[in-house]
């Protein structure tokens, strides 16, 4: 048995009978780090501590007194403040930065006995949809291409470390951020399940901050029903984020024992794109066909603002952006380039701190927000997005799920679309829409390219119907039984 | 829309981020071709539409108006750069 093979749920079951312990269980992780390091998976790693906390797990295990996770390995996308540990966002400006409090979604897994190995890379600041923007140097996917080994690929963006981290089999699960699809996206080019909870449903408090009004915390893992167990142990009211909604969490393990049967899926034909690849679309129509075998409705409905999500949501973002980013000013915390006087130290350390793609979105924000454009550009990006989610709302009343690919590609190579702005952007073309609504969506891995690469679907829900959410994902993982194991995984 | 170089040295003024010469160049080109591609959203008929301010619908949690947190100011001086005492410093503003 590969101790690293298994599942959250398989560990958990297994520590419980006490078959193996925590320590054994965190140490066979610890050299699956070492063996798959030179994919650049994480900005920290935290093995000691890894190790002392496993120790507490086996005796407080001992004493039958242990949480949902306890003993449970796992890797923390560097964009959550983490007590006396780094937190980097992956930007320069940050270095050192050595956080004296604990975000509420870490805390959470902390005492359901979770143990942390590190903190997984990332894109800069959550910008970027291929881990490429990272100041610590990009990820590679773990999967490669089945005729062209050699060449490498990104694992996706922005939590591009935490997925390729649990694809390569160095921790049972990871937190990741989505703020257009930074979960989601990376969750497809690696295959394993990526899962953004509805706005509001997971603390912002200690997460370091990129869009507020989209932002969202969200587990990844190899399986839905990891995802449902990691989502129910990290949700819940935290009166430090006043967006966080005071809502009870439901069991959502046990949601999964029930069927699709009567289940109205949606297909939204917006989501058809002209030159999309035929393997998303056979990939896509497998996706109905597996809907339909199970008992479910599916239904054709229609969003006619898709299209309108990625300018509006580039225009929202950056905005929301440049006014987070104004605290990274030399003064309060990370580094300080000094200048003659104030104003040129400002613009020093924010010249030398920030990556290009993080300077640029800095920049379309302040331009959008500034004196006589702002009712042009983000007046009319609010009204657009008011427009997009009544869309999604119309949709309820014919469906309770909406069926779509995750992203318009399989993992792409290295370096690719760098220079190309825009190109990069339409990576989130399918992701982007749910996150402008607020709405749960997740990405399950549903089969291989020709070129042997994974792809996904994604399922969107209606707000804070995640257990339904989780339902429809068993069914699409029971019927792809996605079992490929990537090449260079540990 | 094209974005100029005046422009451009405007933002980065706002932005307080310093830009190059070269940089702004650059910049220029790609804000001027993102600011193209979000022109697209003219063509939505935004008339009687209310901009969106909440993305849930949920009324804000009230709470009494009392202190509840803070008096650790070593705390929060910790991270900085270069920090006096229980205080942040920044180059001499006044003469």
């Amino acid at each position: 048995m590969i101790l690293t093979d298994l599942t959250i749920a398989e560990a958990r079951n297994m520590l419980n009978a006490g078959d193996i312990s925590s320590v054994e269980l965190t140490e066979a992780h610890i050299r699956a780090m070492e063996a798959t390091s030179s994919l650049n998976l994480f900005i920290t790693e935290t093995c000691e501590k890894a190790l002392s906390k496993a120790k507490e797990s086996d005796t407080q295990r001992l004493s039958g007194n242990q949480g949902k996770l306890e003993g449970i390995p796992i890797g923390v996308k560097d964009l959550f403040c983490t007590h006396g540990v780094m937190a980097s966002a992956a930007s320069k400006i940050l270095t050192g930065f050595t956080p004296c409090y604990e975000s509420t979604v870490t805390k959470n897994l902390w005492d359901a006995g979770a143990v942390m190995l590190g903190k997984t890379n990332m894109d800069e600041f959550a910008m970027g949809s291929s881990n490429e923007t990272s100041y610590y140097g990009p990820v590679t996917n773990p999967w490669q291409r089945a005729n062209e080994p050699k060449v490498k690929l990104v694992p996706g963006g922005s939590s591009g470390g935490s997925a390729a981290a649990v694809a390569a089999r160095t921790v049972m699960g990871a937190l990741g951020t989505d703020t257009g699809g930074s979960i989601r996206q990376p969750a497809s080019f690696c295959g394993v399940v990526g899962m953004k909870p509805t706005y509001g449903r997971c603390s912002r408090w200690g997460m370091i901050a990129f869009a507020s009004s989209l932002d969202q915390a969200g587990p990844l893992t190899r399986t839905v029903r990891d995802s449902a167990i990691m989502l129910e142990e990290m949700a819940g009211y935290d009166a430090k984020d006043s967006t966080c909604v005071d809502i009870g969490v439901p069991e959502y393990e046990a949601s999964l024992e029930k069927d699709v049967k009567g289940v109205r899926v949606g297909v939204p034909k917006e989501y058809f794109l002209e030159g999309m690849p035929e393997e998303i679309r056979s990939i896509w129509d497998q996706g109905i066909t597996w809907f339909k075998e199970a008992g479910a409705e599916v239904v054709d409905v229609s969003l006619p603002h898709t299209k309108y999500a990625l300018p509006t949501y580039y225009i929202v973002a950056p905005a929301e952006a440049s006014s987070n980013l104004a605290r990274y000013d030399g003064v309060r915390y990370g580094i300080r380039i000094e200048g003659k006087d104030l104003q040129e130290m400002y613009e020093n350390t924010r010249a030398e701190g920030f990556g290009r793609e993080v300077r640029r979105r800095i920049m379309i924000g302040t331009y959008v927000l500034s004196a006589g454009y702002y009712d042009a550009y983000y007046l009319k990006a609010q009204k657009v997005r008011t427009k997009i989610a009544a869309d999604f709302r119309n949709s309820w009343k014919t469906v309770d799920l909406l069926l779509t690919p995750t992203a318009p590609s399989a993992a792409f190579v290295q370096g690719e679309k760098m220079n190309d702005p825009i190109a990069m952007y339409l990576n989130d073309i399918f992701t982007v829409p749910a996150s402008m609504a607020g709405l749960p969506a997740i990405s399950v891995p549903a089969g291989l390219s020709s070129d042997g690469l994974p792809l996904g679907l994604q399922l969107i829900a209606k707000p804070f119907d995640e257990e339904l959410l989780f339902r429809g994902a068993g069914i699409l993982e029971l019927a792809a039984n996605f079992k490929e194991k990537p090449t260079l995984a540990a | 829309m094209s974005v100029d170089h005046k422009t451009i040295q405007k933002i980065a003024h706002l932005a307080r981020i310093r830009v190059s010469a070269e940089e702004r160049e650059e910049l220029a080109s790609e804000l001027s071709n993102i600011f193209d591609w979000i022109e697209e959203l003219d063509k939505v008929d935004t008339n009687d539409v209310d901009p969106m301010t909440s993305v849930v619908q949920a009324s804000a949690t009230l709470r009494k108006d009392n202190p509840n947190d803070g008096g650790y100011p070593k705390k929060i001086t910790a991270n900085a750069p270069e920090a006096v005492e229980h205080f942040f410093t920044v180059p001499k503003v006044v003469e």
